[in-house]
């Protein structure tokens, strides 16, 4: 068991997944030499070579493109996206490649590779280093939409990616990567090793994809969450007394139905909390499988809490992404319903 | 087939790291004055040569050579001058604010500085840049306001951009300055449409593109040389070469052979480099392609030689990927002090004025960054309004916008 940050746990997804298959292969744009911006690969390109870990051109489209066609050949790569606002140019190789070469190939051909990309906000990145693309995914039929909340998950759920033998898109809260975040902005962030989600087990192990967790259990009203805003949840759970049953999703697509139902049929009423754009967000799809799963139960509507639908504002960036205040809200306003 | 060896990648890995002697000894440069001048109307397969040398004007002895030379005159220079020096000194204020907390986020132009301030004195008004981030140069030489670029920065209440933007990332429509975007090497392309669209209008005005070494990776890089050439648009498209993408060495982007510019040469696109830290020959160059364009000649491609002296951004420590006095080791020099040596070596400048001027000039940044701060900065004072964050996603707010705007109690 070890203490780590988000990062320290992904760098160590990657080294002991590098270590038992030398079909993984690591790259992006200064991941290599430099271990990416953010260090999530440092020091893999000294241990194991250039050719396992290495930096690419600026070009996300040749990035994705070319991991598609090594793992066509029968390499497992997992690529780094510096930041998911960045993705788009990859998105015909993510959409119309990568989704659809098992299906189209009738299994000829298959694509296991993981494309990591750092999302969210909270770090005064402006309108391109904040976003959250994970509706844009979870709507290609194809791909896996992976989401981890704290480390221990960061590592299991990024070997079971590389593992999967199906394209992972796999979207970490940048907020974070050095310890959690509650929303409460003019505090200090605590850092994982002070925190006890920071515990990480030692050597290979994997988190299964497509399982939720309850983080929190509770009777009066579930939080169906993800990434960043699991945390932001606790804290809103926390301050306003209310019982809620905090589900933290952790894979999007493909989505653990059964603890969303078991639950919205135990406590009866539901508030989905994301950092995405309300419209058109995956909230929408959340709410219209509890109301078609658990409509009897039913006895409040359900409520969405999101970052609003504006592009990502740098000055306002407090105001734009839910906090506990705007999530404790929703709670009381659901539990009064 | 017995002679079949087992393939191998290739990786290309720059030619020292840290700890190691910088070396440059692979930048082949010609002697200043010894590239030939060609008519704007030449024809593009008579200048290949142009794709692989280095068009350099200012030698050794800080004296202009050659037929790029003789185009500016004192007043020109000592202007250009104060540009540059008035970019730098914004550099050092600016970094400093972020340091203090005053800003997120800045990224700073030194050893970049001939680059957007000589180009910009041969645009006319009227012509629009779609630049990147390491651009301030085309403002400041443009006369947009300083403290417009500070409450930009700040993001306070006067910020033009009203805090929706990443400091930095400026936008004048009015100084032909196209909104910045952080996606890498989408400008480049649309200052193609630009210009198309003033071919189109039977216009006169022209557009720039610019773009840095590591992002011309990206395919818009590569549509915009398609459609240029195509169309023949009336744009220069600008390679500012600084030698690093963040951490990555320019032969990433580039591969081991060949040039930036000369990616210009199979789409038929005349392509030249040029010294980056040279004033006199960015503008001798930038106006040969500005005249091409406007005498509707078609695109040019220009490769900027030069090199990035600071960090990427703030978020950066070069001292991790390269050797840490690699910048002095960089054999075009300094662009402030070569034209400093060559005003001098004219007799039209000093050294004594020449320290009279940083003092003047960092008063006039000091003075813009006082009247800035009383607008705030981004943790205090004046804020532009949450209220704001709302608008101007759609021309008219539509009715789901009212509601979430209200359901924020704004
Ligand atoms: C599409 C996209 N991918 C990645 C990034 C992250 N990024 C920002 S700056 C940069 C390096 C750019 O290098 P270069 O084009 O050489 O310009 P320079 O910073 O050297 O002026 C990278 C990779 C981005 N902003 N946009």
């Amino acid at each position: 068991m070890a203490r780590m940050t988000m990062i320290e746990a992904i760098r160590s997804a990657l080294d002991i997944s590098m270590g038992r298959d030398p079909k993984v292969v690591v790259f992006g744009e200064d991941v290599g030499y430099f271990g990416g911006v953010f260090r999530c690969t440092a020091g893999l390109q000294q241990k194991y070579g250039v050719t396992r870990c290495f930096d690419t051109p600026i070009s996300e489209l040749g990035i994705v493109g070319t991991a598609i066609g090594m793992a066509a050949y029968g390499l497992r790569p997992c690529v780094e996206i510096q930041f998911a606002d960045y993705v788009y140019p990859a998105y015909d190789q993510i959409v119309s490649e990568a989704a659809r070469i098992r299906y189209r190939s009738n299994g000829q051909f298959t694509c296991p590779i993981v494309v990591r990309m750092p999302t969210g906000g909270g770090i005064f990145g402006g309108q391109t280093h904040s976003q959250s693309p994970e509706a844009l995914f979870t709507h290609v039929c194809g791909l896996k939409v992976v989401v981890p909340s704290n480390p221990r998950d960061a590592k299991g759920l990024l070997i079971a990616s590389i593992e999967d033998p199906d394209p992972v898109i796999f979207l970490e809260p940048k907020r974070l990567y050095n310890g959690p975040f509650d929303g409460h902005h003019e505090q200090p962030v605590t850092p994982w090793s002070k925190h006890p989600l920071g515990d990480v087990d030692d050597g290979h192990f994997t988190v299964p994809l497509g399982k939720a967790e309850i983080r929190r259990q509770g009777s009066a009203v579930t939080v169906l969450t993800y990434g960043t805003m699991v945390h932001v949840a606790e804290a809103a759970a926390r301050e306003t007394g209310i019982d809620a049953e905090i589900i933290d999703l952790r894979t999007l697509l493909p989505l653990d139905l059964d603890c969303i139902v078991e639950s919205v049929s135990k406590t009866g009423r539901c508030v989905v909390v994301h950092e995405a754009t309300l419209t058109s967000g995956f909230g929408a799809e959340l709410a219209a499988l509890v109301q078609e799963h658990c409509f009897y139960h039913l006895e409040a509507p359900i409520a969405r809490v999101t970052g609003w639908d504006t592009p990502y504002p740098h000055a306002q960036e407090w105001d734009y992404f839910p906090g506990p205040a705007r999530v404790g809200e929703a709670l009381v306003r659901t539990m009064e319903a | 087939m017995d002679d079949v060896v087992p393939l191998s990648l290739h990786v290309p890995e720059p030619e020292v790291r840290p700890g190691g002697t910088p070396d440059f000894s692979m930048v082949a440069i010609p002697k200043a004055g010894s590239v030939p001048r060609p008519p704007v109307d030449v024809d593009p397969r008579e200048i290949r040569d142009l794709a692989f040398s280095i068009i350099r004007v200012l030698n050794r002895e800080g004296e202009a050579v050659g037929p790029w030379a003789g185009l500016l005159t004192d007043d020109d220079l000592l202007e250009g001058l104060r540009h540059m020096m008035t970019l730098r000194a914004f550099d050092a204020r600016m970094l400093m604010a972020q340091r203090q907390g005053k800003t997120s986020f800045y990224m700073q132009h030194m050893g970049e500085e001939a680059v957007s301030c000589a180009f910009r004195k041969a645009l006319e008004p009227g012509d629009m840049n779609f630049p990147t981030y390491r651009q301030a140069g085309l403002l400041i030489a443009g006369g947009y306001p300083m403290v417009d670029m500070m409450n930009q920065i700040f993001s306070n209440e006067a910020d033009p951009l009203k805090g929706r933007q990443l400091p930095i990332m400026y936008s004048s429509k009015e100084h032909g300055f196209f909104s910045i975007s952080g996606n890498l090497g989408t400008q480049f392309v649309q200052a193609v449409g630009w210009a198309m669209a003033s071919a189109i209008s039977n216009d006169t005005r022209i557009a720039a593109g610019w773009i840095g070494d590591g992002s011309t990776a990206e395919s818009d890089f590569h549509a915009a040389l398609v459609f240029a050439s195509t169309y023949r648009a009336p744009v220069v498209l600008n390679i500012v070469n600084n030698q690093w993408a963040i951490s990555t060495f320019q032969g990433i982007a580039r591969g081991g052979s060949g040039t930036f510019a000369a990616r210009g040469l199979g789409f038929g696109i005349p392509s030249l480099r040029v010294d980056g830290n040279d004033y006199l020959a960015v503008y001798a160059v930038a106006r040969w392609a500005v005249e091409r364009a406007r005498r509707n000649l078609g695109p040019t491609l220009i490769e900027y030689v030069t090199y990035r002296v600071g960090a990427h951004s703030t978020s950066d420590d070069p001292s991790a990927y390269r050797p840490k006095d690699e910048s002095e080791a960089w054999p075009l020099g300094d662009p402030v002090i070569r034209l400093k040596n060559h005003l001098i070596r004219r007799g039209a400048w000093t050294e004594e004025r020449h320290r009279q001027a940083e003092a003047e000039v960092m008063d006039t940044v000091i003075a813009a960054q006082k009247e800035a701060e009383k607008h705030g900065t981004l943790h205090s004072g004046g804020k532009p309004s949450v209220r704001d964050m709302f608008e101007g996603v759609y021309a008219e707010m539509p009715p789901h916008l009212r509601r979430q705007r209200h359901q924020a109690g704004v």
